[in-house]
């Protein structure tokens, strides 16, 4: 076994991620079954190989493409905050994080 | 059914035998007879579409040319921002979200005339293979509805197959523009990793994400890659390569054209009837007078390990920005902490979940090493495997799916069967080379094959003259 209940819950508090118990047991079955096939990496000797995290051209690197530090006016704030589900303008209000 | 294509379009526009209103309307109607069915369409954009019809119309009232795409009906997967027009990426987490942009890809296609109809169903956030993972129900393959149309782009292919338009826009992660495609019958293109601008997409996983075209031909492929496609200074991984005339460069010949066949593609696992058209599909190369060789790809076989580590990895730090906070779906609660994991685990389905759980496990403490790290360094490797057979090939020819069209239902129950069937498209994600679907005759009349052909990366011209030729000699009906 890959992957116990315990590392599962662990993952989901990670990631802020409610979980139910069927789902913790659904998923840790499931992902066991995928990390045990992703395993078979293993059979690869990668010893001096560059772990590679992106395709790009040299062009397309972010030294090539920065641009002048220009300020741009997009004036779509308003528009913006009208999506949040909670929207206090120009701030979006969430539950109190600091306690008196 | 008329099946309309773009250059049709424009003629008939530049002649007044139809305006782009009529057309527009026309396309509505066909919607309307379809897509409760078949539903590929979420969310229609009629006022936008007919503002846009109007002033191709005007064009045609006023003698003035025409862009390339005018008038011409055209589908977004709803992974792809549209101004003013909702866009869910399949999610309930975004059932109401309304994009205060365009997505670049988007911006250029109505610039070129065309009119957009509307929104495609896809997989939740495009992660799935046969566009049962929508929140919003499935999608049917319009070839044969007790199957599924691929996925994730499964709505942008069915609308085109099945006349609702006449080309559309889909993404690409680990195949998801070329699997549909090959499913739904019609040609579908992903570009070079970086040929298309991303501005505007919402992320799934970043460093494989592609946009890219359905038609119901070739040329319409080259047409509306062509307008897409170049530098977006909004993109910072969009390349300043000068975009060919890929609908000259189509034209060429192909006798002597190089073409791999890797053998790693030919192993256990396919299915029959799909080996038998694809066999069929080589021989229609050979007769072309291209030189067929076998070549070795030795990694292939670790690709979909590699990819759903990278995958799944990338889109648990994409999809953190879902926390109920500046848009979509809000679950309340007193605790900041509570409310966000409330609105995420009330929010995404269970594919998304389960690639969050993943994604987050393989780059957590202790495992990142053995998991992330290890992929990234096979992916190396399968990126170095393709520069090595373009040394000696031009092109390479594959399956694009080792199974044809399955059963609604026939696979949801065990994620990683699923997985496996993306086996010939991630490894072109993972190396960031371009790679079309080509329709490849019919099991038994009914089940479309798709014949895939990668190239180097920005070798797109070349992907699209093999396919163009393929398909005039006859290639889609083997």
């Amino acid at each position: 076994m890959k992957i116990s209940r315990e590392d599962v819950q662990r993952v989901a508090e990670l990631a802020y991620l409610d979980l139910s118990d069927a789902e913790l047991e659904m998923y840790r079955t499931q992902i066991d079954e995928i990390l045990e096939y992703i395993g078979k990496l293993n059979e690869l000797d990668t010893a001096g190989v560059e772990p590679m995290a992106q395709v790009l051209a040299d062009d397309q690197t972010a030294d090539a493409t920065l641009r002048e530090d220009v300020a741009v006016l997009c004036n779509v704030a308003a528009e913006i905050l009208k999506q949040a589900p909670d929207p206090e303008p120009p701030y979006f209000r969430v539950p109190k994080v600091i306690e008196r | 059914m008329t099946t309309w294509t773009i250059d049709g379009t424009r003629e008939a526009l530049a002649a007044k035998k139809v305006s782009a209103r009529e057309l527009a309307a026309n396309f509505y109607k066909r919607i309307g007879e379809r897509n409760t069915e078949l539903n590929a369409y979420l969310t229609l954009s009629e006022e936008r579409a007919y503002a846009q019809a109007n002033r191709m119309d005007a064009l045609v009232a006023a003698g003035k040319p025409l862009p390339p795409l005018a008038g011409v009906p055209i589908a977004i997967k709803d992974v792809i921002s549209t101004r003013g027009v909702r866009t869910t990426c399949g999610s309930k987490i975004l059932e109401s979200y309304v994009p205060p942009y365009d997505a670049t890809a988007v911006e250029r296609l109505e610039a070129a005339g065309a009119v957009i109809l509307g929104k495609t169903n896809c997989d939740e956030f495009a992660m799935g293979s046969s566009n049962e993972n929508s929140a919003y129900g499935a999608v049917r393959n319009p070839e044969a509805t007790d199957r599924v149309p691929g996925g994730s782009s499964g709505g942008s292919a069915a609308a085109v197959a099945a006349g609702m338009a006449v080309a559309s826009l889909g993404t690409d992660t680990g195949g998801s523009i070329r699997q549909p495609g090959s499913f739904c019958g019609i040609p579908a293109m992903m570009g070079s990793y970086g040929r298309v601008s991303r501005y505007g997409l919402v992320a799934f996983a970043s460093s494989l994400d592609r946009i890219g075209p359905f038609a119901t031909n070739t040329r319409d492929v080259a047409a509306v890659l062509h307008v897409i496609a170049g530098r977006d200074a909004n993109d910072s991984t969009s390349t300043t390569a000068p975009v060919p005339d890929y609908r000259a460069a189509m034209e060429k010949p192909v006798k002597g054209l190089r073409i791999g066949i890797p053998k790693e593609y030919f192993a256990e696992g396919m299915d029959s009837g799909v080996r038998t058209k694809i066999e069929a599909g080589i021989e229609v190369l050979k007769k072309l007078g291209c030189e067929l060789r076998e070549i070795h790809m030795a990694h292939t076989d670790y690709a979909i390990a590699t990819y759903y580590i990278i995958a799944t990895a990338e889109a648990s730090s994409n999809l953190a920005r879902y926390d109920g906070v500046r848009y979509g779906l809000r679950v309340e609660d007193d605790s900041l902490l509570a409310m966000y994991r409330k609105t995420r685990g009330a929010g995404f389905g269970a594919e998304v979940k389960r690639r969050i759980v993943l994604g987050t496990y393989v780059l957590s403490a202790g495992y990142y090493d053995a998991y992330y790290l290890k992929g990234q360094k096979v992916r190396a490797l399968i990126a170095q495997d393709f520069r090595d057979a373009f040394t000696k090939v031009d092109v390479i020819v594959t399956p694009t799916s080792p199974i044809p069209p399955f059963r609604l239902g026939e696979k949801t129950n065990d994620p990683l069967q699923m997985y496996l069937a993306d086996i010939y498209t991630v490894t072109g994600s993972l190396a960031g080379v371009p790679g079309i679907s080509v329709p490849c005759g019919k099991i038994c009349g009914k089940l479309p094959v798709g014949l895939q052909i990668f190239g180097p990366a920005f070798g797109e011209a070349t992907v699209l003259q093999l396919a163009y030729a393929f398909e005039q000699a006859g290639g889609g009906s083997v």
